[in-house]
């Protein structure tokens, strides 16, 4: 058995999951579907910045647009810091593509080089 | 610049933004006064996701938030005036406001007022940590700050004091960037910050909580060497005997948030005790007819999507004081039992009361509570919540159409 937090909306429902696998203490299907998740194959959203050329934008934000194994956010991490974007991008254009063979792709969540 | 505007709002974070779109929408000259160089608050450098999911139905980073809404002011062709900083406001038969800004200082007329100041966080001083004036000691939103906008780590190892979702989120984001988080300290027995945080930026990356314990003294003469901290008893007092010394070169305070409210001062306008900003009715006016409050300096809000509903309602409500409908009947909404604050703290029963927006917070953690809301003992709601969280703020649309007089608020 194992019990923990269900991260996917602000309610942070106390989620128990049996040997079975069985669901108790959710308060909606994403919540069910994320203790699945979570013991079988853990994964994360990850935010971080990157470095630029520009002065007065010295990082940007950007994100994985989708989830990624937790077991990797810390190589994804170090992947963001080995690049320094010198082109002004838009929001959501892709800064890594399909980082570390996952199909996921890092992009830009900011509109601050643009203007 | 313009002189004369129909609606004037202080702030351009999401309160101010989601303000102005409305008032605007609906008809309103409007401007958006800005101390920054860009729009867009806070939530600029708040670039973890989880931001949208009521609004939107999806996880947003903050930046992503607030660019959809600067999109929309851009669109409406909405006056912004940027690096503007408000020295003055004081009411004649319309507002004056008097702006500095590079152009040097002006002065403005506006028919109402929207104020979107939202807050300043609580410091090292008014949490009473004795010892030497080092650097090394940030505010949590500080610290934030330098590594997601100017790209600068505060700290190789570091303690952080309260466990607000800040200094939460800024734990796990120093993590990723390569800072040891010795622990996060919290006075109080349980967290403050949301659960979901607690799990995804502390436990995921097995940093430790330490409940009812403090930071009580900082060492170190040019940069911070080592805190103590020690147990404290259920008052929250220190406990002789539990000195323990942590090093670290950082320490991270995310101790509380404070609505900004100076301007509403230099108005005169009524402070509640309760959330620390503006009293105000159903339409989020204040006590003083035509200036509104919305977000963050109105009572400190855990989620932006609240802040928005804020703006909307205050920007639609600045548009019906510009078009004169009736004048106001107040009636009190009274704070009772189970409950740390509410908003709105009054009604105007002279205008539509059929969707009446309540946020509340509780006093306490509790399960199976019912929400009750009486007129003179008749009730005219009672809704059943499994869980209520101190953390977490309810919000209820109810109908109070024929509401008459004062009507009374409980959890129980």
């Amino acid at each position: 058995m194992r019990e923990f937090t269900c991260i996917v909306c602000p309610n942070g429902c106390h989620l128990i999951v049996d040997d079975n696998n069985n669901v108790t203490g959710n308060t909606c299907k994403k919540g069910e579907e994320f203790a699945i998740q979570e013991i079988v194959n853990p994964k994360r959203n990850i935010s971080s910045t990157c470095k630029t050329v520009f002065p007065n934008v010295p990082v940007v934000p950007v994100k994985t647009d989708k989830e990624i194994k937790k077991e990797l956010i810390f190589d994804v991490i170090k992947e963001i810091n080995k690049v320094t974007i010198d082109k002004k991008l838009k929001i959501g254009d892709v800064v890594i593509p399909n980082i570390l063979g996952t199909d996921t792709n890092i992009i830009i969540t900011t509109n601050s080089l643009e203007d | 610049m313009k002189t004369l505007y129909d609606c004037v709002v202080i702030g351009g974070g999401p309160a101010g933004l989601a303000s102005a779109i409305k008032a605007k929408e609906k008809g309103l000259d409007v401007l958006i006064i800005e101390r920054e160089q860009v729009l867009g608050g806070i939530l600029k450098q708040c670039i973890h996701d989880g931001f949208g999911l009521t609004r939107y139905g999806e996880k947003l980073t903050g930046p992503e938030y607030a660019y959809k809404d600067i999109v929309r002011v851009k669109e409406l062709g909405i006056d912004v005036s940027l690096s503007t900083f408000v020295l003055d406001v004081s009411k004649k038969e319309d507002f004056s406001l008097t702006l500095t800004n590079k152009e040097g200082i002006n002065k403005i007329v506006s028919k109402s007022i929207i104020l979107a100041m939202g807050c300043r966080e609580r410091t090292a001083k008014q949490v009473f940590i004795h010892g030497t004036r080092p650097a090394g000691v940030f505010t949590a939103g500080c610290a934030q700050n330098l590594v997601n906008i100017q790209g600068i780590m505060p700290a190789k190892k570091c303690v952080i004091l309260g466990s607000g979702d800040i200094g939460l989120i800024m734990a796990r984001r120093l993590t990723l960037e390569g800072c040891e988080v010795v622990g996060v300290y919290e006075a109080k027995s349980k967290p403050s910050g949301l659960n979901r945080n607690i799990e995804q930026c502390l436990n995921d990356f097995n940093i430790p909580l330490h409940l009812s314990k403090t930071v009580t003294r900082v060492f170190g003469i040019d940069r911070l060497e080592s805190v103590e901290v020690m147990s404290v008893d259920e008052k929250l007092n220190p406990i002789k005997g539990t000195e323990e010394i942590v090093s670290c070169d950082a320490l991270i305070l995310s101790v509380g948030l404070i609505p900004e409210n100076e301007l509403t001062e230099k108005l005169g306008i009524e402070i509640c005790p309760y959330t620390k900003g503006a009293t105000v009715d159903n339409n989020l006016e204040t006590m003083l007819d035509g200036v509104f409050a919305a977000g963050n300096c109105l009572s400190v809000n855990d989620l932006v999507d609240y802040v928005s509903i804020n703006g909307f309602i205050a920007g639609e409500a600045a548009y019906n004081y510009v078009n004169k409908k009736k004048d106001r009947k107040l009636v009190d909404v009274e704070k009772g039992k189970g409950l740390m604050s509410i908003v709105p703290q009054r009604l105007n029963i002279n205008s539509d009361l059929s969707k009446t927006t309540f946020f509340i917070r509780s006093d306490n953690d509790y399960r199976d509570k019912k929400l009750i809301i009486t007129e003179n003992g008749v009730e005219l709601l009672k809704k059943t919540y499994k869980v209520v969280n101190q953390a977490e703020s309810i919000k209820i649309d109810v109908d109070l159409s024929n509401v008459k007089g004062n009507i009374k608020v409980v959890l129980e």
